[in-house]
């Protein structure tokens, strides 16, 4: 049992949850403000693609990321063109950006690469990488659990900090902000936004922007820190385990940041929990561990253990009265 | 903008200019990797008409994309959107399987088909009802427990095939190969038209297809319960009102909805490999989205819509064969386009259009 809370397996989690929190993030930006994305999926892979070609042609990692968030928040905006601008169906909008990405990055990858939709590995300047920090003497010097907590806390990539730092943050604009107020009030009751002078078209696309910049990093952090390069559907329903996450946390950031932990932390242990006989529960079918988050969100939304209510106004176009 | 437009502009030219900007677009996109988009619909063509397997393969094709497009299709008449046709089509295929697993040394083909289709019906029915229930009971969005229930799917049916269908010292992760009796017989009757489509793996589910259009379309538009779903869809509170029960209405389309999607396995699992394999839809759920968007739910439109379709995913086979810069993922590609012009952006040529008609009509009145 030790080995799941050793230092390498919630090094792990962290890396791994880190993606997932960035577009869960996403998510509720954009679902605050009433417009439902079922496309996280679509636009992670896209950035993860952008992000890896732009690796791989500039040779520099921040232009690289820079590239990521653009496409990123071109596929948010296509969304919110549909959604925002037309009144059409949003989760129609979200399954289009799915498919296009998932289209697109492979068709252009192998027009541009020839290697079955793959990119080149990255030059090291193109990547980023973890590495010892000003504190890690400090921490060394701690007896005992000091090498752990470095391992665990320290020693990671730039988008671990950027995305463990935009849950406070997001939860400070959400709550204490003038624009967090007009944008969860428009995901309630649109009307009343309306009613008292502000533009109902302009907050939701400047939510919807929001979450394209968010998956934009969430998609580095898989071609270009987790991964060296772009694989074929290297997102993996990475943005349906956020969206999973999200209607966990019941749209609140900090929450959003547990469950991610959690559906990672599920993740990292799949390998040290194949085949293992665990206490009371006898042995775990790896697959049944795969599918947890899943089963968790239906069994919340079931309302077995506490009842997830959507922003009232999410999902539906907002017509302004005449 | 909500001014009424003449029927035959709003079900005829305006879904077809989606339709072409959609696959402008995909021109464009062609192009732009340095193709040539007029040669490249030649190969889609020839490869899915130009010989007898190819057209045997595209005729495979859109059976199961009417299928799931009639999945999709049932579930947007009560205003229901089933993502789920995947994981209903993988559980469907269990169920197909079983059938053919316990039966198949016993009766012949057209003995087991009956209970191969309650099999699959059954099981894509099952995996259907429950985020229906989840939806009428708990308010759960359908779309977001359909999402869930396709990834569950997965997980299921990799653990029952590695731990009970699976051949014990076989490698491979698939049920044993049914006995031949099993197996659906293939169009060998359509050899005098193309000759060949015998070596590919169409076969007589198709025909089940087209009387599975059939039956929506009673249910849908002849049927006392047809009725209360359109109802329901066009506006559930005043359903409610009339005392149309939403449990009733919105579990039994879901339930029909997975059935329909669950009847797809036929075609791969009783027709094609006779087997109960990994990822028995092939992504044939999603592409059901798109048919159903296309076609617009009508069970007519679909069989179009799938037959374009069919054509695409046969077509592109051919085509990433002759233009290897091309991969078959631009079917993928088109597959997007497709849902975002003609279902998310369908309201995109409405106000440039509306205005020449309106125009029309007051200078005639």
């Amino acid at each position: 049992m030790l080995d799941l809370i050793s230092a390498a397996n919630l090094d792990s989690t962290i890396r791994l949850a880190t993606p997932l929190l960035l577009a869960c993030l996403a998510g509720l930006y954009s679902e605050r403000s009433g417009v439902f994305d079922i496309g996280l999926e679509g636009k992670i892979l896209a950035a993860a693609f952008a992000g890896a070609a732009a690796g791989v042609y500039l040779g520099d990692a921040w232009l690289a990321v820079m590239a990521a968030i653009v496409v990123s928040v071109i596929f948010a905006l296509i969304h919110g063109i549909a959604c925002i601008t037309f009144r059409g169906n949003q989760i129609v909008s979200g399954v289009a950006i799915n498919f296009l990405a998932a289209g697109l990055t492979a068709v252009i990858g192998n027009a541009w690469f020839s290697m079955g939709g793959r990119t080149p590995p990255l030059p090291a300047e193109a990547r980023f990488r973890g590495g010892d920090s000003v504190l890690t003497p400090f921490f060394d010097g701690i007896p005992g659990i000091g090498p752990w907590l470095n391992e665990v806390i320290l020693d990671h990539t730039f988008f671990v900090y950027v995305a463990f730092a935009a849950v406070p943050f997001t939860w400070w604009v959400l709550y204490r902000t003038r624009f967090g107020l007009r944008m969860r009030a428009v995901g309630e009751n649109p009307a009343a936004v309306d009613t008292a002078g502000i533009s109902v078209t302009l907050l939701r696309f400047q939510a919807v922007a929001c979450c394209g910049v968010l998956c934009g990093l969430s998609g580095a952090t898989l071609s270009l820190a987790l991964n060296s390069g772009f694989i074929t559907n290297m997102s993996a329903g990475r943005g349906f385990i956020a969206l999973a996450a999200l209607i966990f946390a019941k749209w609140r950031p900090v929450q959003a940041m547990f469950a991610c932990l959690l559906f990672a932390f599920l993740e990292a242990s799949e390998s040290r929990l194949q085949g293992r006989e665990l206490p009371f529960v006898g042995e775990v079918p790896v697959q049944l561990i795969q599918a947890l988050p899943y089963i968790l969100v239906v069994v919340l939304l079931a309302g077995v253990i506490g009842k997830a209510d959507a922003p009232k106004a999410g999902g539906v176009p907002y017509v302004k009265e005449r | 903008m909500n001014k009424e437009l003449p029927p035959w502009v709003d079900f005829g030219l305006l879904p077809i200019l989606n339709l072409l900007t959609a696959f402008i677009v995909a021109g464009l996109v062609v192009l732009a990797i340095g193709e040539n988009p007029l040669e490249a619909v030649g190969h889609i063509l020839f490869g899915a008409f130009g010989y007898g397997e190819g057209v045997g393969y595209t005729l495979f094709y859109t059976t199961n994309f009417i299928f799931t497009g009639l999945a999709v299709a049932v579930a947007f008449h009560a205003s229901q959107f089933n993502i789920g046709g995947e994981g209903q089509a993988y559980v469907g295929g269990l169920g197909v399987g079983l059938a053919c697993l316990w039966l198949d040394s016993t009766l012949p083909w057209y003995g087991i088909l009956p209970v191969a289709m309650l099999g699959g019906a059954l099981f894509g029915a099952i995996w259907g009802a429950i985020p229906g229930y989840l939806f009428a009971k708990r308010g759960a969005h359908v779309v977001i427990t359909t999402i869930m229930f396709n990834f569950i799917s997965y997980s299921l049916m990799v653990y029952l095939i590695v731990n009970f269908l699976k051949v014990p010292g076989n490698a491979s992760v698939q049920s044993r190969t049914f006995e031949q009796t099993a197996w659906l017989p293939k169009l060998t009757w359509l050899e005098g038209i193309f000759p060949g489509v015998s070596s590919s793996p169409a076969n007589v589910s198709i025909v089940v297809a087209f009387l599975a259009c059939l039956f929506v379309y009673i249910l849908i538009w002849r049927t006392r319960f047809g009725y209360e779903v359109r109802t329901y869809g066009a506006n559930p509170t005043a359903a409610r009102y009339a005392g149309i029960s939403t449990t009733r209405v919105v579990v039994t389309i879901m339930a029909i909805s997975g059935g329909l999607a669950g009847l797809m396995a036929l075609n791969p699992v009783m027709g094609e490999q006779n087997r109960i394999f990994l990822d028995i839809p092939q992504q044939a759920g999603f592409v059901g989205i798109a048919v159903a968007l296309m076609g617009r739910s009508h069970p007519f439109w679909i069989v179009i819509a799938a037959l374009l379709f069919g054509v695409l995913y046969q077509g592109g086979a051919e085509l990433a064969f002759e233009m290897p810069n091309i991969t078959r993922d631009m079917v993928v590609v088109i597959q997007g386009l497709v849902i975002l012009f003609a279902g998310a952006m369908e309201f995109l040529f409405r106000p440039m259009i509306a205005p020449l008609f309106s125009v029309k009509e007051a200078a005639s009145a």
